[in-house]
């Protein structure tokens, strides 16, 4: 299927759904609760199929006061790709877990409650996945400091 | 709802052996961080039921060096040298998987003859990387010789590599644009000359390993790894392709040279332990194949089509691009400001990540020893993973 053509189809069955603009591939930008509905929906149907979450990271975006989750998809019996994405206030970060649908999402959701904080309801082991469970703060969110951080010379 | 964030003690209190009536054989050991079968400083905490996995929590962040972080003060062509430090048997392909990325996104032009060094260079340490991997699954398995010849046979493209790129591991050599330097003049001698010398020797390995009957029984059947699971996991390489998923990005959406090579993409059937170690050997094969072709026409030209002072600025968007390295898909996520050519985030989906979540549906119900077979089998390389 072509970009346009996916974009278009994709479209027709998530509600609330806008073309995120400025990425190299189809992109959309979703309402942060409808996540787990669509990612099932994306996966069940035939044309589509998106059965493997590639990826899933962050972006903290400081100056808007959010955090912008991606989702990489991919089809493997079509090899189209699909990057879906969603914005969850910084000071108030939660959002559904999507491990229900992808069994990858736990670890890769774990990694992003890590490095940013993120909430994700309804997941079965939400835990600090590289740091310590004793470090405080977030590393990845672009505000964090600690004592070992040293400021780069200009 | 208010969700929960909690820890690695709440969960061992919670699977606590003594809250389990009647369960004395069930108790906790810890395989690893510093293990010799546990490949790099990995930490799997074993719940076990007399020798029998019942569950594994791989525990991570040993050696997490905060890559992502050091990133986003980092130009992109800087930011390379870190990628070394990933997947290091797999340097020169996650250099060229950021500098694919960074030249997509910011439109440069490669040129043939860059593009055909960097195939040869990848199918090179595709093989190096699956050769030390062979040594390596022989040695957890028992067999001492395999980790010999391994490293033997290994040392020699080393020495290739050496003569051209100057380093023997982290390479630092794929940059945006094209590579580092061109070929050493006797680099084509030298790397027919071994490839005459690393085809008999496939055949040989092939007869002392895969026709034992011990590497048999230690590798057939366990832990299988379903089609179904392997996709939902994400897993990639050799560890999907065993599972009979036939996606490999050389064939599926070629780069570099690979849409002018003749290679077949060796598919497992079941996804045990067998599969994946067939899948690589094959693939050993498949790499020697595609090295051969590429030797016979080197194309002339530049090797670099951007200097080195100039600044490589990113168009604002977000930017992502992959390709497989010697363990599966490794994607790059770049998102830039715009104007600059330090990017606002860079993010590497490694595919080691996702490879070694499959333990927690391989292992239970097995023993330590095949865990042990089951973890070598995924072919781990620790630091991609935490990056």
């Amino acid at each position: 299927m072509e970009a346009n053509e996916l974009q278009e189809v994709v479209l027709a069955f998530a509600s609330g759904a806008k073309v995120r603009e400025k990425t190299d591939r189809p992109s959309l930008t979703v309402p942060a609760a409808s996540l787990p509905d669509l990612l099932a929906k994306l996966k069940a149907d035939e044309r589509l199929s998106f059965d493997m979450l590639l990826d899933h990271t962050a972006v903290d975006w400081l100056e808007r006061g959010v955090l912008e989750l991606f989702y990489q998809l991919f089809s493997t019996r079509h090899g189209h790709t699909l990057t879906v994405s969603a914005e969850v206030p910084r000071e108030e970060p939660v959002a559904p877990s999507v491990s229900g649908v992808h069994l990858i999402a736990e670890w890769q959701e774990r990694e992003v409650y890590d490095m940013f904080g993120v909430l994700y309801e309804g997941h079965p082991d939400l835990r600090r996945l590289l740091l310590d469970d004793s470090w405080v703060g977030h590393p990845l969110r672009k505000d964090y400091r600690d004592d070992h951080m040293i400021e780069r010379p200009k | 709802m208010t969700v929960q964030a909690y820890t690695l003690d709440d969960l061992v209190k919670r699977l606590d052996p003594q809250a389990t009536e009647g369960a004395s054989q069930q108790y906790f050991l810890n395989l690893g961080p510093q293990h010799p079968a546990a490949h790099g400083v990995l930490r799997v905490m074993l719940f076990l039921d007399g020798e029998t996995v019942v569950r594994a929590i791989p525990v991570l962040g040993y050696i997490h060096r905060g890559i992502e972080k050091m990133g986003e003060s980092l130009s992109t062509r800087q930011f390379i040298h870190l990628t070394d430090r990933l997947d290091y048997l797999s340097a020169l392909m996650n250099n060229w998987a950021v500098a694919r990325t960074v030249e997509k996104a910011a439109g440069i032009e490669v040129s043939p003859r860059a593009e055909w060094i960097r195939t040869i260079m990848a199918e090179l340490q595709r093989l190096q990387s699956h050769l030390l991997w062979l040594g390596v699954l022989g040695m957890d398995l028992g067999a001492f010789t395999p980790f010999l010849w391994g490293f033997r046979d290994r040392e020699e493209l080393t020495y290739i590599f050496e003569e051209t790129i100057g380093a023997r591991l982290t390479m630092n050599y794929v940059l945006p644009g094209g590579v580092m330097s061109d070929i050493h003049p006797e680099f084509a001698a030298r790397v027919k000359k071994y490839v005459a010398y690393i085809r008999p020797k496939i055949a040989e390995y092939e007869a002392l390993l895969s026709g034992n009957v011990i590497l048999e029984e230690r590798l057939r059947n366990i832990g299988r790894l379903s089609a179904e699971d392997a996709v939902s996991i994400g897993a990639t390489g050799p560890v999907l392709r065993a599972s009979g998923v036939a996606l490999d990005l050389r064939k599926a959406s070629p780069y570099g040279a690979y849409d002018k090579l003749e290679f077949q993409v060796p598919v497992g059937t079941v996804g045990d332990s067998w599969d994946r170690y067939w899948v690589r050997f094959e693939e050993m094969r498949q790499s020697i194949a595609m090295i051969e072709q590429l030797l016979g026409g080197i194309p002339e030209g530049p090797h670099m089509s951007v200097k080195p002072a100039v600044k490589v600025k990113l168009p604002e968007g977000v930017h992502y691009g992959q390709l497989e390295t010697a363990r599966g898909i490794l994607g790059v996520f770049i998102a830039a400001a715009g104007g600059s050519d330090v990017p606002y985030r860079i993010h590497l989906r490694s595919p080691t990540f996702n490879n070694l979540w499959s333990v927690t549906r391989l292992a239970p119900g097995w023993r330590i020893a095949d865990l042990v077979a089951i973890l070598t089998t995924l072919d781990l390389v620790i630091p991609d993973i935490e990056r």
